[in-house]
């Protein structure tokens, strides 16, 4: 029975406000030893602030309600403490420094030395030994950019590990992740189970917080909304907990109303910028018509990014092929170009590529539209306002005011400024690069109902993503990647995942 | 809410601050810092600097840098002084054209001649920069040593003087009192005008504004520093020509960077050059644009300088980038770029002037001149970076 366990964490009545929110209301939550411990929850719903105040970011004073370790009080007054204390967290965007290696980034900040002076055999066959224990399969000495997305997350937690963590959180470990990768996650993850190490799993993606979590609890608007037995729960349990309602479907219905071929590309091939290595799309030829969702899918790596971003006019240097644009050949060889074509591409990484994070919604929202505002020459503040404020209202984005930090903002509702930024452009061709990466359920069914409407006005999509149900769900048709070239493409009835993953990966 | 009154309690520290060090230096002399004379001398001597930061305002903003100004602003100087001086009584000598030796001719072509060398060099930069993709810094760094001894060369290390009286202007004449007089009410009107107008718009699309104490605070304040400026400056000989041309240009600045595409554009460069390129901004023709301007606010600064010191020399303006960043800095610009304002630049050109005129009122030695004004400028941005932690 879990009475009868050991408590590690103990949260008690904690609250957090911050100006206008709650984004903590009263939350309590026990965390034994050796579980592995999931928290569910949209985007805004206090996982994050829970994390941060568990990690030191926000210290000591900063919240109300108090929290024990192994019945200890913490009272942190910054990061530092709380890794002192042995809580760890991998957070989402990794941490590493690309330019050092593997051993370098393990112990970081804790290299064995002496008079400052770095011991280098101490200091690799400390992370080797590290390494090796936790059975974690990664080279020591390689650099950290020469690796892939997984294993950097890896040395991630074997840096983790190095702190002799008592507590290790992991926030949305998995985003970035294949399915592959995802797997060998899992499995360490469990594996670390068994060595006694206790976890706190936050991720959107019920599959593998099943998969692998002891116990799930549930956080919505600041409130915990319930802790039981990962046996006792079910998928749709699970979300209807973390939206308030019963979920009928992930997926909006769509009517399909495909039209007449409005993009034609042909024979495309990129080569890398400045790179005379083999191409990392080759020979892609597909049509895309008018109101249709055309999925791409494909592993990580096997060209998807960098086709619609050559399609763009922003990636690689040379570009063979040809695209055809309502019957008209036509050549884009910047962003400019894509948008003067009614071109539009939502970036895969919102953060890096498609949000100013310092500047407020309003000019984020604008920044490619400005041309249409203008009026003798000067941007007309009023009309700017007003069509800002229209997208806020229709896109539904939460914020005190369009004036906010995108920074401040939840990466949902990042997200959505980022769509209504495209969406100003009024595309015709609007490209989603993993439209709903690390937003969470809610927001996303938002985004799919909002990729029909689009469609239902005659809006063609192009959608790239690594989630096969979504890809699944929300395409007319599939385009399927591998190794830089095209795999096949299929229209979407009773295509299964199995047959997709079968493409993309070769096995076919 | 937050934000607003973030940004706003930066400006007022920022003017704060001034205050105080006013107040200091006016003990510190007996009264004699504070007088219409000196203040008058002060916002002379500051414009020369000034011109370059409300450029260097726009480069930092995008996330640029600009080392090469004030060697520019030297050689522009010394082309507009030449201009006068050799060439176009040579032209006149050899034409018969003798209506361009002198006078309002001369003073205009030199003028112009200054800023179309600053434009022509600020756009050689920009091309290595935006097209070449050297970086800003090294470009720049390069750039100072090419225009320095470009200056040398041209200038043989003498003295180029005198200038014409025309072109004196520029840099020593006066508006008179009752034309400042009316410029300071016209602006006063403005600056309420404004305020109410853009309070009334933020209410009605449902935007948080200011409690109105704090508004009318804050609209009296700027009011009050006009009034005392138009004041103070008439009960010397008026306004400075040269400070009403920087006003201006700021002006002219303030609203290009906040109103227009190319503004926007320039501070999402800045923010993210990733996120900008992918959003249909042309970054080359951006950040060549950028160094276009600055080079021409150094051509403007050089051609004040001539005419001010009524002479032409090789060392004029070193070191004013340097006193141009730190004016855009202690105004709150941040080096990582994104953000600026020019108003809050030109506070910051106003400290460090203030420094300089004082510390020389003083009779600091100079060695103590340069020890503490760097620590002002370390300082500042001490106090800044601390202040804003809570945000990120």
């Amino acid at each position: 029975m879990p009475e009868q366990k050991k408590v590690l964490l103990r949260i008690s009545n904690v609250s957090k406000s911050f100006p206008g929110t709650k984004a903590l209301d009263n939350v309590s939550l026990d965390v034994y030893e050796g579980e592995i411990h999931a928290i569910c929850g949209e985007n805004g719903a206090g996982k994050s602030t829970l994390m941060k105040i568990l990690s030191g970011v926000y210290p000591g004073g900063s919240y109300e309600g108090e929290f024990f370790l192994q019945g200890t009080k913490c009272q942190f007054a910054g990061v530092k403490d709380s890794e002192q204390f042995g809580i760890r967290i991998i957070y989402q965007e990794l941490t590493l420094v690309p330019q050092m290696t593997v051993a370098e980034n393990i112990l970081l900040g804790a290299e064995p030395n002496k008079y400052g002076i770095i011991n280098q055999n101490q200091l690799y066959s400390q992370a080797e030994q590290l390494l090796k224990e936790y059975d974690l399969n990664v080279p020591c000495s390689a650099k950290v950019s020469s690796l892939g997305i997984g294993q950097q997350q890896m040395v991630e937690i074997a840096k983790a590990l190095s702190g002799r963590a008592r507590l290790l959180i992991l926030d949305e470990p998995t985003s970035a992740l294949t399915i592959d990768e995802t797997e060998t996650l899992l499995r360490i993850i469990r594996e670390l189970k068994g060595r006694g190490v206790t976890c706190i799993y936050i991720s959107h993606k019920l599959e593998e917080v099943f998969e692998i979590a002891d116990r799930i609890s549930v956080l919505r608007d600041g409130k915990l909304i319930g802790t039981a037995e990962t046996s006792q729960l079910d998928h749709n349990k699970v979300v209807s907990m973390m939206v308030g309602r019963e979920m009928e479907s992930q997926y909006p219905p769509r009517q399909r109303q495909v039209g007449d071929v409005i993009l034609s590309v042909k024979n495309w091939t990129v080569v890398k910028d400045g790179g005379a290595s083999r191409p990392v799309v080759q020979d892609v030829s597909f049509d895309l018509r008018r109101g249709e969702v055309l999925g791409i899918a494909g592993l990580m790596g096997s060209g998807r990014t960098e086709l619609v971003q050559s399609i763009f006019g922003e990636y690689g240097k040379r570009v063979s092929g040809e695209l055809i644009l309502n019957g008209e050949p036509v050549t884009i060889n910047s962003s400019q170009d894509a948008i003067k074509h009614g071109l539009a591409l939502l970036a895969e990484d919102r953060k890096q590529l498609s949000l100013i994070l310092k500047h407020p919604i309003l000019t984020n929202v604008t920044i490619s539209s400005l041309r249409e505002l203008l009026r003798g020459g000067v941007i007309d503040q009023n009309r700017e306002l007003s069509a800002v404020h229209d997208y806020r209202d229709r896109l539904a984005i939460k914020a005190p005011s369009v004036h906010t930090v995108v920074n401040e903002l939840s990466g949902g509702n990042q997200q959505k400024v980022a769509i209504a930024k495209w969406l100003m452009t009024d595309p015709q061709v609007l490209i989603m690069d993993e439209p709903t990466r690390g937003i969470d359920v809610g927001t996303k069914y938002e985004v799919y109902k909002l990729m029909n409407d689009l469609t239902s006005r005659g809006v063609s999509i192009i959608m790239v993503s690594s989630e096969l149900p979504e890809v699944l769900g929300m395409s007319d048709r599939i385009l399927v990647m591998r190794e830089g070239t095209m795999a096949g493409i299929v229209d979407n009835d009773n295509v299964s995942m199995e047959e997709i993953m079968l493409l993309a990966t070769g096995a076919a | 809410m937050k934000g607003l009154l973030a940004v706003d309690m930066r400006s007022y520290t920022i003017v704060l601050a001034l205050v105080v060090l006013w107040i200091a230096l006016s003990l510190l002399s007996d009264g004699a810092f504070f007088t219409p004379r000196n203040l008058s001398n002060l916002f002379r001597q500051g414009s020369v600097v000034a011109f370059i930061a409300v450029g260097m305002v726009l480069v930092i903003a995008a996330g640029q840098i600009d080392l090469s100004a004030g060697s520019l602003a030297g050689l522009a100087g010394a082309i507009a002084a030449l201009m006068q001086v050799r060439w176009l009584p040579a032209l006149a000598a050899s034409t018969g054209w003798t209506a361009l030796a002198s006078g309002w001719p001369a003073a205009i072509l030199s003028i112009a001649a200054a800023v179309a060398c600053g434009v022509a060099l600020g756009a050689v930069q920009g091309v290595w920069v935006a097209y070449g993709k050297v970086p800003a810094f090294i470009v720049t760094l390069g750039g100072s040593l090419v225009f320095r001894g470009w200056l040398l060369g041209i200038t043989r290390g003498v003295n180029i003087a005198p200038m014409d009286p025309k072109f004196q202007l520029l840099g020593q004449a006066y508006l008179s009192t009752g034309l400042g007089t009316t410029l300071g009410m016209i602006a006063v009107a403005a600056v309420i005008a404004y305020r109410i107008y853009s309070r009334i718009n933020r209410q009605r699309y449902g935007l948080t504004v200011r409690p109105v104490w704090l508004e009318a605070l804050a609209t009296v304040g700027v009011c009050a520093m006009i009034i005392f400026f138009v004041t103070q400056m008439n009960s010397y000989r008026g306004i400075p020509v040269p400070v009403i041309l920087l006003l201006a240009l700021a002006g002219l600045f303030t609203f290009i960077t906040t109103r227009t595409q190319f503004g926007r554009h320039v501070y999402a460069i800045g923010g993210n050059i990733e996120a900008a390129r992918l959003s249909g901004i042309n970054i080359r023709q951006s950040i060549f644009k950028i160094f276009m301007v600055v080079g021409a606010m150094a051509g403007v600064s050089g051609a004040v300088l001539s005419a001010r010191l009524n002479v032409a020399t090789a060392n004029a303006g070193s070191q004013f980038e340097l006193n141009a960043i730190a004016a855009c800095v202690i105004g709150g610009t941040s080096l990582a770029g994104g953000e600026g304002s020019i108003p809050m630049a030109l506070i910051g050109a106003l400290i460090m002037a203030s420094v300089d005129n004082g510390m020389s009122l003083l009779n600091v030695e100079s060695f103590w001149q340069q020890i503490i004004k760097g620590l002002i400028l370390a300082t500042a941005v001490l106090i800044d970076v601390n202040s804003r932690k809570g945000r990120d």
